[in-house]
C-alpha cells in the first residue's frame, strides 16, 4: 500500500530522462596524490615518515632511561608514579611511532592504484564431484558396513559407551555442594558479635537508630572463617516496633524492635549495608536493590527478587543477644539446587 | 621537731590530722582527675543556657517549636544532646537553607560561641550525647596500627555509604552520604554519636571512643597522603574511571581508525 503510494508520488516527476536500468558505472577515474605528482611533496612525506620512526627510537631510549633511572627497590609512591609514567610514555611512543610511520608511508608513498582480483567460482567441476561420490561408495562397499550387521552394531555400541569415562572423571572433580549453601554458622544459642573484634553485643547497647555489623561469636573457631562470614554476616537494626508491619509468622523473632537481617543481597550477594535511619530503607551498593525494613526487608526497588532473610534472635541469661535458630531459608542469591 | 613530738598526744591532734588528710585527698583528686572534670564539658553556665535560649527562639523555634517540642516542619530536639546542635549548626546544615531531600552543608551561620550557647540550651532540656572530649579528636597519623584499625572499622561500618576513602556517595531518592575529606574531627565524631539525617547512630558500645579516634586517624591519613595512582578522578571508582577511559581512550582509538580509513590527498 505504502510502496504504491510512494511510486505514485515518484511518477509525476520527469520520467523521460531516467533509463530502465542502471549500468555498473565501474571504478571512478584514478586521482593522483600530491606525492605522485610533485617530487618535493614525496620528499617531504619521506622525511615525515623517517621523523616518525625517529620518534619511535627516542621513545625506546626514554623507556630504557626510565627503567634504569627509577629503581623500584625502597621507592616511595611518588617515585613509583614517575617510573610508571615515563615507562608508559616511552613504550607508547616507541610502538605508536612505528605504527603511524608505517601507515603514513603506505598512504603517501606506496602505489595506490586500484587492482582487481576476480573471485574464483567455489563449485568443483562435475568430474571432481562424481569422483568423490565414487570414492565414498567404494569405501562403503569394501568395508562391508551394509552387509556385516554384527560389526556395524558392535561398533555403534562401543562408540556409545566410550564417553562414559569422561563423565565419571568430571563427576570426580568435586563433591556436590550439599547443604553448604543453605546452612550458616547460626544456631540456637550462638551469640551475636561485633564485626570486627568479635565482642558479643548486649541488648541495651543497641540504642534506637543504631546499626551493628554482626558476625557469629564462634566465627573465628570455624574451619573456613571467611567462607562462613560470607554467609553469616548480619545487620542488627533497632527501630520503633510500631513502624514494622505485623507478621504473625515472625512473632518473637525480634526483641523490642531489634531486628537482625542477613547482610547478603538476594540478587548477586553484595553486602547490603547502606541503612537510611529515617526512611528505614536498606540499599545495596552494587545494583541499587532497596529493601524496606518496616516490611521485613521486602524488595521495593531494584533487581533483587526475594526479601532479605531474617535471623530470629533472643536474649540469653547474661543479657547478650543470641540467635534462636539458623535462617529459615538460604541466604544470598539464587542457585540451581535452591529450587 | 621536738615541738611536733610534744603535741603528738594533744586531744586536737587527731582532728588536725584528719583535716590535713582530707585536704590532701581533695587536692590529689583535683590534680589527678582534671580530664574527668573537663569531660563534663566545662559545665555550661546559666548565662550560656539563657543566651542559647534567646538564639533558639530567634532562629530555630519556627520549625522546632517554642519548647523544642518539634512541629510538622521539624523534629523535636529534646534529648538530641549538645553534640547534635554542634554538628548541625557548626557545619552550616542548620538553620535549613531550603526544603530538599537532605539538608545541604553551607557556611556556618553562627559564631562558635553562639553554637556552644545553643548546644548548652538544648542539653539543658534533656540529657543527650555531649560535645566530645578533645582527647579523642586528635588524628594519630603516626600510629600505623591505629590508622590500620581505623581503616578496617571504616570499611565495615562507613565505607559502603561514604566510599572507602571518604569521597562520599549516593543514597536513594536524592539523598547522599557527604564526602568526609577535610571535615573537622569533632564533626566526624559528633556525626557518629548522633546519627544525623539518614546516617545511623554508632554509640560508644558499637564504636568505642578509641574506635572513633582510629576512624578519625584513618580519615586524617587519607587526607594527608597523595594519590599513589596519579590523578584520582575524585576517587569515585569505576564510574569516573570508566567515563574517562570511554571518552578519552575510545576517542583516541576512533580518531586513529578514521585517519586509517581516509585517503591520502
Amino acid at each position: 500500500m505504502s510502496s504504491e503510494q510512494s511510486r505514485e508520488v515518484a511518477r509525476p516527476g520527469d520520467h523521460a530522462g531516467v533509463p530502465d536500468r542502471f549500468d555498473n558505472p565501474g571504478l571512478p577515474a584514478h586521482r593522483h596524490r600530491l606525492t605522485d605528482a610533485d617530487p618535493r611533496a614525496a620528499k617531504r612525506a619521506e622525511r615525515q615518515v623517517s621523523l616518525l620512526f625517529a620518534a619511535s627510537a627516542i621513545g625506546t631510549v626514554i623507556f630504557l632511561v626510565g627503567y634504569f633511572a627509577f629503581p623500584l627497590e625502597d621507592s616511595t609512591f611518588g617515585e613509583l608514579q614517575k617510573s610508571t609514567l615515563v615507562l608508559g610514555i616511552g613504550l607508547g611512543l616507541a610502538l605508536f611511532g612505528i605504527g603511524v610511520g608505517a601507515v603514513h608511508w603506505a598512504k603517501t608513498l606506496m602505489p595506490d592504484t586500484e587492482m582487481i582480483d576476480e573471485r574464483h567460482p567455489q563449485r568443483g567441476t562435475d568430474e571432481d564431484r562424481q569422483a568423490a561420490v565414487d570414492i565414498l561408495a567404494l569405501g562403503a562397499e569394501e568395508s562391508g558396513v551394509g552387509r556385516r550387521a554384527l560389526l556395524r552394531n558392535s561398533l555403534l555400541g562401543a562408540a556409545a559407551l566410550a564417553p562414559i569415562p569422561a563423565v565419571v572423571l568430571l563427576r570426580d572433580l568435586g563433591p556436590l555442594p550439599g547443604a553448604v549453601l543453605s546452612e550458616t554458622l547460626w544456631e540456637d544459642g550462638v551469640r551475636l558479635a561485633r564485626d570486627p573484634g568479635g565482642v558479643p553485643i548486649k541488648l541495651e547497647e543497641v540504642t534506637p537508630g543504631s546499626v551493628f555489623h554482626v558476625i557469629p561469636e564462634n566465627l573465628s573457631e570455624s574451619e573456613h572463617p571467611l567462607e562462613e562470614k560470607a554467609k553469616a554476616a548480619v545487620l542488627l537494626i533497632r527501630l520503633d516496633p510500631e513502624l514494622v508491619e505485623d507478621d504473625p509468622e515472625r512473632a518473637g523473632w525480634d526483641i523490642d524492635g531489634v531486628y537482625a537481617y542477613s547482610k547478603i543481597c538476594t540478587h548477586v550477594g553484595c553486602p547490603v549495608a547502606l541503612y537510611e535511619q529515617q526512611t528505614h530503607h536498606l540499599l545495596c551498593p552494587c545494583h541499587q536493590s532497596t529493601f524496606d525494613v518496616t516490611q521485613h526487608c521486602k524488595v521495593i526497588f531494584g533487581p533483587a527478587k526475594r526479601a532479605l532473610p531474617q535471623l530470629p534472635i533472643a536474649v540469653d541469661d547474661e543479657g547478650y543477644l543470641v540467635a534462636t535458630q539458623d535462617f529459615t531459608e538460604p541466604v544470598g542469591p539464587s542457585y540451581w539446587e535452591r529450587g | 621537731m621536738s615541738a611536733l613530738a610534744a603535741h603528738r598526744r594533744h586531744p586536737l591532734a587527731f582532728v588536725a590530722l584528719l583535716l590535713v588528710a582530707l585536704l590532701a585527698t581533695g587536692m590529689l583528686y583535683a590534680a589527678l582527675a582534671p580530664s574527668k572534670a573537663d569531660a563534663a564539658a566545662q559545665p555550661a553556665s546559666q548565662e550560656d543556657v539563657d543566651a542559647g535560649r534567646e538564639l533558639f527562639l530567634a532562629n530555630c523555634a519556627t520549625c522546632h517549636g517554642l519548647q523544642a517540642e518539634g512541629s510538622d516542619a521539624g523534629p523535636t530536639l529534646i534529648g538530641v544532646g549538645a553534640a547534635s546542635v554542634d554538628f548541625q549548626v557548626g557545619t552550616g546544615r542548620m538553620p535549613l537553607q531550603a526544603t530538599a531531600p537532605q539538608a545541604p552543608q553551607r557556611d556556618p551561620q553562627f559564631e562558635d560561641e553562639q553554637v556552644k550557647q545553643m548546644a548548652a540550651y538544648i542539653a539543658s532540656l534533656s540529657p543527650g550525647p555531649a560535645i566530645p572530649d578533645e582527647e579523642y579528636l586528635t588524628p594519630l597519623l603516626d600510629d600505623d596500627e591505629r590508622v590500620a584499625e581505623g581503616n578496617e572499622l571504616f570499611r565495615i561500618n562507613c565505607a559502603m555509604c561514604h566510599n572507602v576513602v571518604g569521597a562520599g556517595g549516593a543514597l536513594t531518592r536524592g539523598k547522599y552520604a557527604p564526602p568526609l575529606r577535610g571535615v573537622e574531627p569533632v564533626h566526624i565524631y559528633e556525626a557518629m554519636t548522633t546519627g544525623p539525617q539518614s546516617m545511623p547512630v554508632f554509640n560508644d558500645a558499637n564504636l568505642t571512643p578509641e574506635d572513633k579516634q582510629s576512624i578519625i586517624s584513618y580519615l586524617g591519613y587519607v587526607d594527608s597522603v597523595p594519590s599513589p595512582g596519579g590523578v584520582s578522578l575524585g576517587s569515585l571508582g569505576p564510574v569516573s574511571e570508566g567515563l574517562f577511559v570511554w571518552v578519552a581512550g575510545l576517542g583516541l582509538l576512533i580518531a586513529c581508525a578514521v585517519w586509517l580509513g581516509q585517503k591520502s590527498s
